[in-house]
């Protein structure tokens, strides 16, 4: 298992390889849907993520003594921001990218160009995942993106993922990908 | 003292969005033992954990507490306008307590309908009529985004899938979809389909198949045989819990079939992630009222 920590340099990120599991620490910020359209619009993104952590999620929270609590967590499907994600990764520093599923040729390249990871958290864990999230530490976007969609900021503890994507075109998904294809070919040919 | 529709409502979302049902638990833990590489031995570990911190802390088992639908079936009479404002009532006091996420958006302005209850259209309602029903069932069936993202219809003969108007056709669809869901809609998942209907009803149908226990089978000896073997064909593909890889890619496949225009013959795919949130109750009114 290995320790990450932010701010993330690139000399860590690009120490990594998929397949690798990790932990991850520090601060970590959300963005999903909204906040990946409202970039690609020109929007300016409110907190400073060079060499820091995106992940794709979109929580449970009760307010609670002035502050949140964060009932649940967990990845949401990362391919939704393809379209957004390489300029994102350009513009913004950002070095870990973490969410669910995999994305595509884009992301990929720019992870390779740019010195950037793309982790995979377990979907669905979310009471799991909430249990490593220490501190809400800001909140972005609330009231226009609400909740779900906000950009949060955390601090997290040992939060487990797979290295998914690496800096140096490794690529789980893709693989598993093609596997499978082939498979799917080869049952295609079987008898009704 | 009898609890209102609203507060059994109310209870029946706190114990679907927090208890993965048993079925669904078992199999995982089947899964867990059948796992040899270690990208799915950690997701499934992981996954029981989470089941387990769910239900002994009554918080959601996923954040996307999905699409909260319930499935009414009552008697003759019944007061479905009733049923309906307390299934709202009912969302928005989940809601305020943790177990279901701000879900809802205004499609067209973006924003958040932050009670996830909107009068006659959220939470979902499905109202079947039953004559010989004495009390009001509900099945309530929470599914996540990011697998109804992953959900397919087809319509047949499709020619690039080499499926003809039968069961083989069929099989090509529902192997396509499960293919095509890699590890975007959270597998290791759960199929449910329906061959035949329009779309509508395609989709319905589809969808309700979701709320049969696992280890039944369809009625129909054909389509039996067609979930055993496309459940085992499925997890041949290798694509594993979260599309990491791995032996157990679905969990179930659950096959229905409706009557068809002469035009027409879909296969709809409803692919649900494991966290397969539905629960049935029968409600409690007194005097029959509600």
């Amino acid at each position: 298992m290995i320790e990450v920590r932010y701010p993330f340099t690139e000399t860590v990120v690009r120490n990594l390889h998929a397949g690798d599991a990790v932990r991850v620490s520090g601060r970590v910020c959300t963005g999903r849907d909204r906040f990946h359209k409202f970039l690609a619009d020109g929007g300016e993104c409110p907190v400073d993520l060079r060499d820091g952590a995106l992940f794709h999620c979109g929580p449970v929270v009760v307010p609670e003594g002035g502050s949140w609590r964060i009932v649940a967590a967990g990845p949401t499907t990362s391919i939704r921001e393809e379209p957004y994600e390489a300029d994102a990764i350009a513009r913004l520093g950002i070095r870990v990218i973490i969410g669910k599923g995999g994305m595509g040729a884009n992301t990929l390249e720019a992870c390779r160009r740019f010195g950037c990871v793309y982790l995979q958290a377990v979907g669905g864990a979310a009471a799991l995942t909430a249990r490593r999230i220490r501190r809400v530490a800001g909140v972005h976007f609330l009231e226009t993106f609400g909740a779900t969609e906000a950009c949060w900021e955390w601090e997290v503890e040992g939060l487990e993922a797979v290295v998914g994507m690496d800096a140096h075109g490794g690529d789980l998904f893709a693989k598993v990908r093609e596997a499978s294809a082939a498979r799917l070919e080869a049952l295609g040919k079987e008898d009704a | 003292m009898n609890r209102t529709v609203t507060d059994q409502l109310a209870e029946l979302i706190r114990i679907n969005t927090s208890c993965l049902p048993e079925d669904v638990e078992s199999a995982l833990v089947s899964a867990r033992a059948a796992a040899t590489s270690p990208a799915e031995l950690q997701v499934l570990d992981a996954l029981l954990e989470n089941a387990h911190l769910a239900r002994d802390g009554a918080t959601p088992v996923c954040q996307d507490t999905g699409t909260p639908t319930f499935f009414f079936t009552v008697p003759p009479r019944t007061d479905e306008v009733s049923l309906r404002k307390a299934a709202e009532a009912a969302a928005e006091r989940a809601t305020a307590n943790g177990w279901l996420r701000r879900n809802t958006i205004d499609t067209l302005t973006g924003a958040s309908i932050d009670s996830n209850a909107l009068p006659g259209e959220m939470p979902v309602c499905h109202f079947r009529a039953d004559p010989d029903a004495k009390a009001v069932t509900v099945s309530l069936l929470q599914k996540g985004g990011g697998s109804e993202n992953m959900s397919r219809q087809f319509s047949l003969p499709d020619g690039e899938l080499g499926a003809g108007r039968d069961l083989d056709g069929v099989r090509r669809c529902i192997l396509r979809a499960a293919w095509e869901a890699q590890g975007y809609g959270c597998a290791p998942g759960i199929l449910g389909v329906c061959v035949g209907g329009d779309r509508a009803e395609g989709y319905l149908a589809a969808k309700e198949q979701l709320l049969r226990p696992l280890g039944d089978d369809s009625p129909d000896p054909a389509l039996a045989e067609l979930e055993r073997r496309v459940l085992r064909e499925a997890n041949s593909l290798g694509i594993g819990p979260m599309g990491l890889g791995g032996k157990t890619t679905l969990l179930g496949v659950k096959i229905a079939v409706r009557p068809r225009l002469p035009a027409s013959y879909f296969v709809t795919v409803a692919y649900c992630c494991w966290a397969c949130r539905r629960h049935t109750v029968t409600l409690k009114t007194e005097g029959g009222a509600l």
